[in-house]
């Protein structure tokens, strides 16, 4: 213990520390995936699945992506054991799985539909071996680590008026205290910094990463001219405009509010990529919440605050997800998915400071084991990012 | 509660924190506006007359341009604002970009992939 902040967490053999301790049930194929929710089924909540659409039948970048993504949730740092269950005949290769996760000293094995003999002898010889891991992980102790050692994720969806006003803000003033503390943030959903890219840019160290921001936004432009379409269909979507938000500029002056106002924009990368330095880092991702905070936990962080004004229940598979609102209404109406209303801020009852205050303490008090809304209502969702048709 | 609040001194518009009814006077950051149509809570306000082809200032930045004559006291909405965002149109002049773009499309982030997550 001492004075810095700090949480319990699980130091791994990489450097590396997770506030949980999953065994991680990855299918390598769709094919593959109710078994891997069954045996994950029986070994909750320590055993958590990545169900997902992919892994055969995709042309090179969304095969690279699929791939990429999942063995980033075998290294990951929430995760202390994986079980990776095969078909046989499909892209995802196994081995490569296992292999991501060895490389982080994490106990790995594979069992494969085909040559185990089929659904029945592949779960119940999955399940006893994800029981075994489960059984030394649970035994494993949390050690005090520094506040300096997360990633958090920044992420916002269901946007009303409050959320550019008070949840977003109060998040920012988070992102900066952990930053100013040599930690590190988040920030996805390129089509919601657009509008804002001038005052992230700014931020930015290093000429190339400014660069980089814009290339990324101007691409995003660029394909909504090319389907022939015009992306103020979906942005802001009907409920944003119901709330009273009109353009995707001001949704993003709202949203981009969550990067803080001081910390330096030190990376951008692609999606699900590692993030590597310290500060803020945008992460090429879509806007839809699932996909956005399935790849910024692939990433490698290990929280993920999600602001909402109009209320949504998404979790995570391996990473827990604090829900925090501005609108008093959806406080009391979505009672079970919020952790924490900073409706105060609205009607004067509270200072933003008040507000990041307790937000900043539910952040350490999480990634000290708290469970949040979403995981004790087994809120897992995943979706890997893809751009090009299946094959 | 404030009936409305204004975010930046450079704004525009003000967010209405409660539903305001016509025929009310407010007085924000130093405007004194007749509110001259229903405004829901969390909509924009005009807090002074905005011309077609303007922009609107929120946030201190423009959040796109006015597609209609806007009267001080006016609820502002898609009615009378419009992106200028996303539509395909490149925002940023081709000039700016061209220095920038030399630098070679690194899509994955290789050069910086140094903590051994590299899968490939």
């Amino acid at each position: 213990m001492n004075d810095r902040p700090g949480f319990h967490g699980f130091r791994r053999s990489d450097g590396r520390v997770g506030t949980r301790n999953h065994v991680l049930v990855v299918p390598t194929v769709i094919c593959s995936a109710v078994v891997a929710e069954r045996v994950a089924a029986a070994t909750q909540p320590i055993g958590t699945a990545v169900p997902h659409l992919a892994g055969c039948g995709q042309l090179g970048p969304d095969m690279r992506v699929t791939h990429d993504t999942l063995a980033a949730y075998c290294g990951h740092p929430n995760v202390g054991a994986v079980v990776v269950i095969a078909l046989g005949c499909e892209q995802v290769v196994a081995q490569t799985l296992a292999e991501a996760a060895r490389r982080h000293g994490k106990p790995v094995e594979i069992v494969a539909i085909q040559s185990e003999g089929g659904t029945v002898r592949t779960t119940e010889k999955a399940t006893s071996i994800a029981r075994r891991f489960a059984d030394v992980l649970a035994a494993q102790p949390r050690e005090w680590c520094e506040a300096s050692e997360l990633i958090l994720s920044l992420k916002c969806g269901g946007s009303d008026y409050t959320s550019g006003l008070a949840s977003n803000p109060t998040l920012g003033r988070v992102t900066d205290r952990l930053v100013a503390l040599g930690g590190t943030a988040v920030l996805g959903e390129i089509a919601e910094i657009m509008g804002a890219e001038h005052l992230l840019a700014s931020r930015a160290t290093r000429p190339a990463t400014a660069t980089r921001l814009i290339q990324i936004i101007t691409r995003v432009e660029t394909e909504a001219r090319a389907l022939g379409l015009d992306i103020r269909g979906t942005q802001p979507s009907p409920g944003n405009i119901r709330g009273g938000l009109t353009t995707i500029e001001e949704k993003s002056l709202g949203a981009t509010h969550k990067g803080g106002e001081a910390a330096p924009l030190e990376d951008v990368v692609a999606y699900a990529a590692p993030i590597t330095r310290k500060g803020l880092t945008v992460m090429d991702t879509p806007g839809l919440d699932v996909e956005s905070v399935t790849g910024m936990v692939g990433g490698g962080a290990q929280v993920v605050v999600f602001t909402t004004g109009l209320g949504t229940p998404t979790g995570n598979p391996i990473a827990p997800v604090i829900k925090i609102t501005g609108n008093a209404r959806t406080a009391r109406q979505m009672a079970d998915n919020i952790d924490l209303d900073v409706s105060g801020i609205m009607d004067d009852t509270e200072t933003l400071d008040a507000a990041a205050d307790r937000l900043f303490a539910e952040v350490l008090a999480v990634a000290s084991g708290q469970p949040t809304s979403a995981e004790r209502l087994g809120h897992r969702e995943f979706a890997i990012h893809r751009r090009n048709p299946t094959i | 509660m404030k009936a409305a609040l204004v975010i930046s001194e450079r704004d525009n518009v003000a967010t209405a924190l409660q539903p305001l009814e016509p025929g009310r006077e407010l007085t924000l950051s130093g405007h004194t506006i007749p509110v001259r149509e229903a405004v829901p809570s969390g909509h924009k306000i005009a807090l002074r007359a905005i011309h077609a082809g303007e922009a609107v200032i929120k946030y201190g930045s423009p959040i796109g341009l006015a597609t209609a004559e806007i009267a001080a006291g006016a609820h502002v909405h898609t009615h009378n604002l419009a992106s200028t965002r996303g539509r395909g149109d490149l925002e940023v002049p081709q000039a700016d970009l061209q220095p920038r773009l030399a630098e070679p499309p690194d899509e994955r982030n290789g050069a910086d992939r140094k903590n051994g997550t590299d899968t490939r």
